[in-house]
């Protein structure tokens, strides 16, 4: 059975309204930088991982084309395939900026996806803990931290 | 020849023209995405837009079911008021709201006119 894991409790419940309304069969919260939040679906750590680094080189990727156009961000992208769709959007909350990634099927579609998702934002907005002062990231920390993230995602 | 958008709205202000109608899409089915709108303020075009697509979508799997085919016109009579939404083609639908007391017989026939334009 299919379920709802994050790493930052507070984001579980706006994701679990999310999936059960939208109708995703796979999300994931994660910071552009592909740092993960919380997960819908991902039965095995190595998919999170490659989600998550796809997810943030698109939204960077995009960022840039973006830049060159003298456009703001781009808000929501969206991939229909012919049995899934991908939604891929990032927004801003006190803490961070967040990515959410988005795979539905047949029985969604992007109109709920993107319906949907703005209640997310909204709720995610309302539930976000206030910023704490910045660090200096060392490479010994990341890994600690990835490697906390993995084992909580999957509870190894 | 392409129907602009500009064309899909014309055919949408005669359904609104209607007494108690309250808005008029053009709607994907496969995304429930708006193509063209004529809307009044307080109603969220993308909301009814995605949740009729996909209303269309099931109602048209429990038709199937039924072995009555695929559904061709939906009416959902609520409380206050009511949603029409028709399919043109394979791609899109025509959703009227309305006010529950509107004539739906009239509302109808102007969806399927919007709908001969629209195809």
């Amino acid at each position: 059975m299919s379920r709802t894991v994050a790493v930052q409790p507070w984001t579980a419940a706006p994701l679990e309204h999310f999936i059960s309304e939208a109708g995703a069969r796979l999300a994931l919260l994660m910071t552009p930088a592909g740092q993960v939040f919380a997960q819908h679906g991902f039965t095995r750590a190595v998919d999170v991982m490659s989600a998550a680094a796809l997810g943030a080189a698109i939204v960077s990727s995009t960022g840039e084309i973006a830049r060159m156009l003298s456009e703001p961000r781009f808000a929501e992208l969206g991939h229909q395939g012919r049995g899934y769709g991908v939604f891929l959007a990032a927004f801003d909350t006190p803490l961070d900026s967040l990515v959410l990634l988005a795979i539905y099927g047949r029985e969604s579609s992007l109109g709920l996806v993107k319906l949907f998702y703005e209640e997310f934002v909204e709720e995610i907005v309302e539930v976000c803990p206030e910023p704490e002062p910045r660090t200096q990231v060392l490479a010994a920390d990341f890994e600690r931290d990835l490697n906390a993230s993995l084992a909580a995602l999957f509870e190894t | 020849m392409t129907i602009g958008t500009e064309a899909f709205r014309g055919a949408l202000d005669a359904i609104t023209r209607v007494r108690g109608v309250r808005g008029a899409l053009v709607v994907t089915r496969d995304d429930g995405l708006i193509v063209a709108d004529t809307l009044m303020e307080d109603v969220r075009g993308n909301a009814v837009a995605a949740l009729t697509a996909s209303l269309f979508s099931r109602v048209g799997l429990a038709t199937g079911e039924a072995g009555a085919g695929r559904a061709q016109f939906v009416h959902l009579q609520a409380e206050g008021g009511l949603v029409l939404a028709l399919a043109v083609n394979e791609e899109l639908l025509v959703v009227a709201l309305a006010e529950a007391g509107a004539n739906v017989g009239l509302i109808r026939l102007e969806m399927l006119r919007a709908g001969e334009v629209v195809r």
